[in-house]
């Protein structure tokens, strides 16, 4: 009987923790996999659990997959989301959070289009905080899901090559991931037009490639990103067609390689764009596989967090 | 660190699961519709070494299982460091079945409690029952008892009893200590 505990006490982002807590939520996810794949899919772990999943900005899978993993480890939810509440009246954040605390929450999942606002609450309040996309900075379960897709899929993710393609510059799940793979020990590299890739990427430790079919050629594992017109102020692409022609992905085009290759998305997918609906739909596609994994690894970054927390130390 | 006195020898840990064997045998003939479930992780050791003595030396076949209740602990958030989860090994439900449940030490009581929780997702067991290497009697926190025991042992509250395995850690044996060692 071994225990462990993750090193912090809210998931901000990948970049605040280490690969021996990756590693930790990846074994406690294996629990949960067989759990929720049970006819009856529930533990009773969280029953003296409040959770508040504050949603300042639409999501329908995330939303759905920690209320989904929430309630099978048996805590009590209460839902928010921003188009119905205060915040249109003009309360600020720590109020609209402090009041949700009052009434006696332990833990908070939160999504805001702020980047960093989760960091900002984690320092004025008690209750963990769990970020579930903040902006175009961090979405760490996604990221956590996606390795360990990798890892449920390939059989590890150390030494994999990776390329993550499409709108970089963006994405939150695209910087989560870099952070999370890299610590796993797989090569990255980012491809999209040159305009949707940050400059300086380099830095963290990944190579860019404009070129599509030579980063297929050379990956076991494609991850490809959602095209996000509603962050782009400026035309960052001529147009959706040209995209889809220079870095859209068709069995075409998979059928030219010599090898079979991986292909993830963490939706939502935007057919005909990003990914043609022969690739979606076929067999080299992990996507819903992904979806169900997301669910075990929320069970298993719940369980952990709330598990910090000594129910005599409350 | 303290070394630990053997209460049960290599030579009598053998004996006695044969023993705990037929004693199973005696109860449960060629266990048609019965099943044994051992508790992960020490528990399940156990369980192994059982089923093997009943295919290898008794020539009796048995569906086994064996579940991992880190989620069903009641004392989840009462300690430190939540418990890292091993694997549920249950290709099978329980409706309708005899269970022998099969854990190392039988203390507290509070891990039995949680495996019957986690025995009831599989299924409603037509009863179960419970088989344990180490009784120790005193320090129960429920009203929990082993129907089949292969020792029992009488220590306080400090002290720690530790089913040892030749595969992992060198030697067959059941030693005491005197105070809780990490191992």
């Amino acid at each position: 009987m071994s225990s462990g505990s993750l090193s912090t006490n809210h998931l901000l982002g990948i970049k605040y923790i280490s690969r021996s807590d990756i590693e930790l939520i990846f074994k406690t996810a294996d629990g949960f996999k067989d759990v929720i794949n049970r006819p009856i899919k529930k533990v009773p772990s969280l029953r003296d659990v409040t959770i508040a999943n504050l949603f300042f900005e639409n999501s329908t899978r995330t939303k759905i997959s920690f209320e989904l993993a929430e309630k099978r480890l048996s805590a009590d939810v209460v839902n928010f989301s921003a188009s119905s509440s205060s915040v249109k009246k003009g309360e600020t954040l720590l109020d609209t959070v402090n009041n949700v605390l009052a009434m006696k929450v332990d833990m908070v999942v939160m999504r805001h289009p702020v980047p960093g606002a989760p960091m900002f609450l984690s320092k004025k309040i008690d209750a963990s905080v769990i970020n579930a996309g903040d902006g175009t900075h961090e979405h760490p379960t996604q990221a956590l899901l996606d390795a360990y897709s990798i890892r449920r899929h390939l059989g590890s993710v150390e030494g994999k090559k990776i390329v993550i393609i499409g709108d970089i510059k963006h994405s939150r799940v695209a910087l989560s991931n870099i952070f999370c793979l890299t610590k796993m020990g797989a090569h990255i590299k980012l491809c999209g037009p040159p305009t949707l890739i940050p400059k300086h990427i380099e830095s963290l430790g990944v190579e860019v490639e404009y070129d599509l079919d030579k980063a297929l050629e050379w990956c076991d594992v494609a991850n490809v990103l959602r095209i996000q017109l509603e962050r782009q102020d400026i035309k960052y692409i001529p147009s959706l067609r040209e995209y889809n022609l220079y870095y859209g992905i068709d069995k075409e085009r998979l059928n030219r390689l010599d090898k079979e290759i991986t292909i993830m998305h963490p939706g939502p997918i935007n057919r005909g764009v990003e990914l043609n609906s022969d690739v979606a739909d076929s067999d080299h596609s992990i996507i819903l596989q992904q979806v169900e994994n997301g669910v075990a690894i929320r069970m298993a970054v719940l369980y952990l967090l709330a598990g910090r927390k000594p129910i005599s130390k409350i | 660190m303290s070394k630990g006195k053997t209460i049960l020898t290599q030579d009598q840990f053998q004996l006695t699961i044969e023993r705990l064997c037929y004693e199973l045998i005696e109860n449960y003939d060629d266990f048609d519709n019965a099943c044994i479930v051992g508790i992960q992780h020490r528990g399940a050791l156990l369980a192994d070494r059982i089923v093997h003595t009943l295919e290898s030396n008794m020539n009796v076949a048995v569906e086994y299982g064996k579940i991992d209740i880190s989620f069903y602990r009641d004392d989840y958030r009462r300690r430190e460091e939540p418990i890292s989860p091993s694997e549920t090994v249950m290709d099978f439900i329980i409706e309708d079945k005899k269970v022998i449940l099969v854990d190392d030490v039988l203390y507290t009581g509070r891990t039995i409690h949680a495996a019957m929780s986690a025995l009831q997702h599989f299924g409603r067991a037509k009863e179960i029952e419970l088989l344990t290497f180490v009784d120790r009697r005193f320090n129960r926190h429920l009203p929990i008892r082993a129907d089949y025991k292969g020792i029992t042992v009488d220590a306080i509250d400090e002290a720690y009893v530790k089913v040892e395995w030749e595969h992992l850690d060198g030697k067959d044996q059941i030693k005491f200590f005197s105070k809780k060692v990490n191992t």
